[in-house]
């Protein structure tokens, strides 16, 4: 099964450590090896890429290495692409043209 | 934990036995390029910010030349200059090892400029020719961290193993630095727990705090992430400095070292884990850091970036193993195993910390191999920091 990787137990998403594809399963892992979930993967998540691995509704904050990172711009489902489209900065916000050039 | 390195007269040690020829502003630097070409260990440098360029480029230069790496200098000046080359000559004398300077106007043109130029590097290059390296402790290190096109295998093997790398260099009695205060955005708590004294904490929370300030001014839209970045998967500052400041280990923070115009302040004498107030642009960052006296920087890659330092040697770090894979003749370590499973952090630190001890000693990194010898510097606006009422060191 493909791998994706939370940094602490305390966070919402988790890293794709391979590519995925929509309907497959990722097997989530703390950096300790431990398996902490499976979860369905219902987007296109690229390698380097964080998915949803709890509901994160829109306001609530995106908790990675146990850390802030960020705040849903958007209501995230679980499984879903967690980036720029969905996330944005408590602190310094990216210049528009990253947003257009996501598409 | 011992290395082979050249004493300088300061006490300091050299793990590189080059001559800085050092334009000082662009007008000069050709002569400068034309005096080092074809003379072994010669490594011509200039700034861009113009011939009176303000204190804080000057300190840069000088640091930069007092660098244990460099062990003679030729200051290369057009003779009009508002920072005359006489000058900067003066100030590096005090670190004891050959200075000298010469003007282009003086000497009447260019070909005169070049041919005097040479004979004096040429018998600068017979003496240092004669040093040996010898034996010293480990203590006599000082080495730079820093990242640069990072994705985010950077947060989650290169950064670590750079980090377990510094914490096992700094237990065995060496001194790091780490240059970048605006990738500390978002993740000031996990370093300030980590300051020495009070007085440290506040200042890791000024420096990040200022930096903030210049790049968040509204109205303007500044890039302070690369496009690599984000394509690689990184989504905010906060998540890109959580992952950056793996990098620094987890020991205690000594000091935040100042760089201002009225100082550039060194790696004190030690050992130890220390903050520098710098910048995170990566040419700039490393002559900052070798100014304070680093003499070799540890430069940790995600996309894969190819730099080099003028007088440092760089080693090149990428936790992604595809760009590992892609790029082998560009990057020194492979810390990809961490994200294929292959290998723990630790035991990546460990082979960092074997390979910062060979550099040292003389092996040539990827980078000098092929060449690289990146140099530029950096200045902070101070006509805009007195317009954000920026105010430092307190």
């Amino acid at each position: 099964m493909k791998r994706a990787i939370a940094m602490s137990s305390k966070d919402n998403v988790a890293t794709a450590l391979e590519d995925f594809e929509v309907g497959s399963t990722a097997k989530v892992t703390l950096p300790s090896q431990e398996v902490v979930k499976e979860i369905r993967v219902m987007e296109k998540i690229p390698f380097g890429h964080k998915l949803a691995i709890a509901e994160i509704k829109k306001g609530e904050a995106v908790i990675k290495y146990g850390e802030v990172i960020g705040h849903a711009s958007k209501d995230i489902d679980i499984g879903k692409h967690v980036h720029i489209h969905n996330v944005k900065s408590n602190r310094m916000q990216l210049p528009d043209v990253w947003y257009r050039k996501e598409g | 934990m011992k290395f082979q390195g050249y004493a300088r007269p300061d006490g300091s040690v050299g793990i590189r036995n080059l001559i800085l020829v050092m334009a000082v502003a662009d007008c000069s630097e050709p002569v400068a390029r034309m005096i080092a070409e074809d003379v072994e260990g010669a490594i011509p440098i200039t700034q861009h910010y113009g011939c009176i360029p303000g204190e804080m480029v000057a300190n840069t230069l000088i640091g930069v030349g007092e660098n244990p790496n460099v062990g003679a200098i030729l200051v290369v000046g057009m003779g009009c200059e508002g920072m005359p080359a006489q000058a900067l000559a003066g100030r590096m004398k005090k670190s004891g090892k050959p200075v000298e300077w010469i003007s282009v106007q003086q000497l009447g043109g260019t070909r005169n400029a070049v041919k005097e130029g040479k004979r004096i590097i040429k018998d600068m290059s017979q003496k240092l020719m004669e040093l040996k390296r010898i034996e010293f402790d480990i203590s006599k290190l000082i080495v730079g961290v820093k990242c640069g096109g990072s994705d985010t295998t950077s947060g989650l093997a290169g950064n670590p193993a750079v980090g377990a790398f510094v914490d096992m260099f700094v237990d065995a009695g060496g001194s790091a630095i780490m240059s970048e205060p605006i990738e500390a955005v978002g993740a000031e708590e996990p370093l300030a727990k980590r300051a020495v004294n009070e007085k440290v904490r506040k200042q890791i929370y000024e420096m990040i705090g200022n930096e903030e300030k210049r790049w968040s001014v509204p109205g303007a839209q500044m890039e302070f992430m690369c496009k690599g970045n984000v394509d690689g998967g990184l989504t905010t500052i906060e998540e890109k400095s959580l992952g950056a400041i793996h990098k620094s280990g987890s020991r205690t923070i000594m000091g935040v070292l100042e760089n201002s115009d009225r100082l550039l302040q060194k790696v004190p004498e030690g050992g130890g884990f220390y903050l520098q107030d710098g910048t995170h642009m990566e040419p700039m960052a490393m002559s900052f850091m070798a100014a304070a006296g680093a003499q070799i920087i540890i430069f940790v890659t995600g996309c894969g970036g190819t730099f080099g330092h003028a007088i440092a040697p760089l080693i090149k770090v990428t936790g992604n193993p595809a760009t590992f894979e892609k790029m082998s003749e560009d990057m020194d370590i492979n810390a990809g195993t961490i994200i294929t499973g292959e290998e723990a952090i630790d035991s990546v630190g460990r082979r960092i910390f074997d390979e910062v001890m060979e550099v040292a000693s003389g092996k040539y990194t990827r980078g000098e191999i092929l060449g690289y010898r990146n140099f530029s510097v950096f200045r902070t606006d101070p006509r805009l920091d007195a317009l954000l009422k920026i105010s430092r060191y307190s």
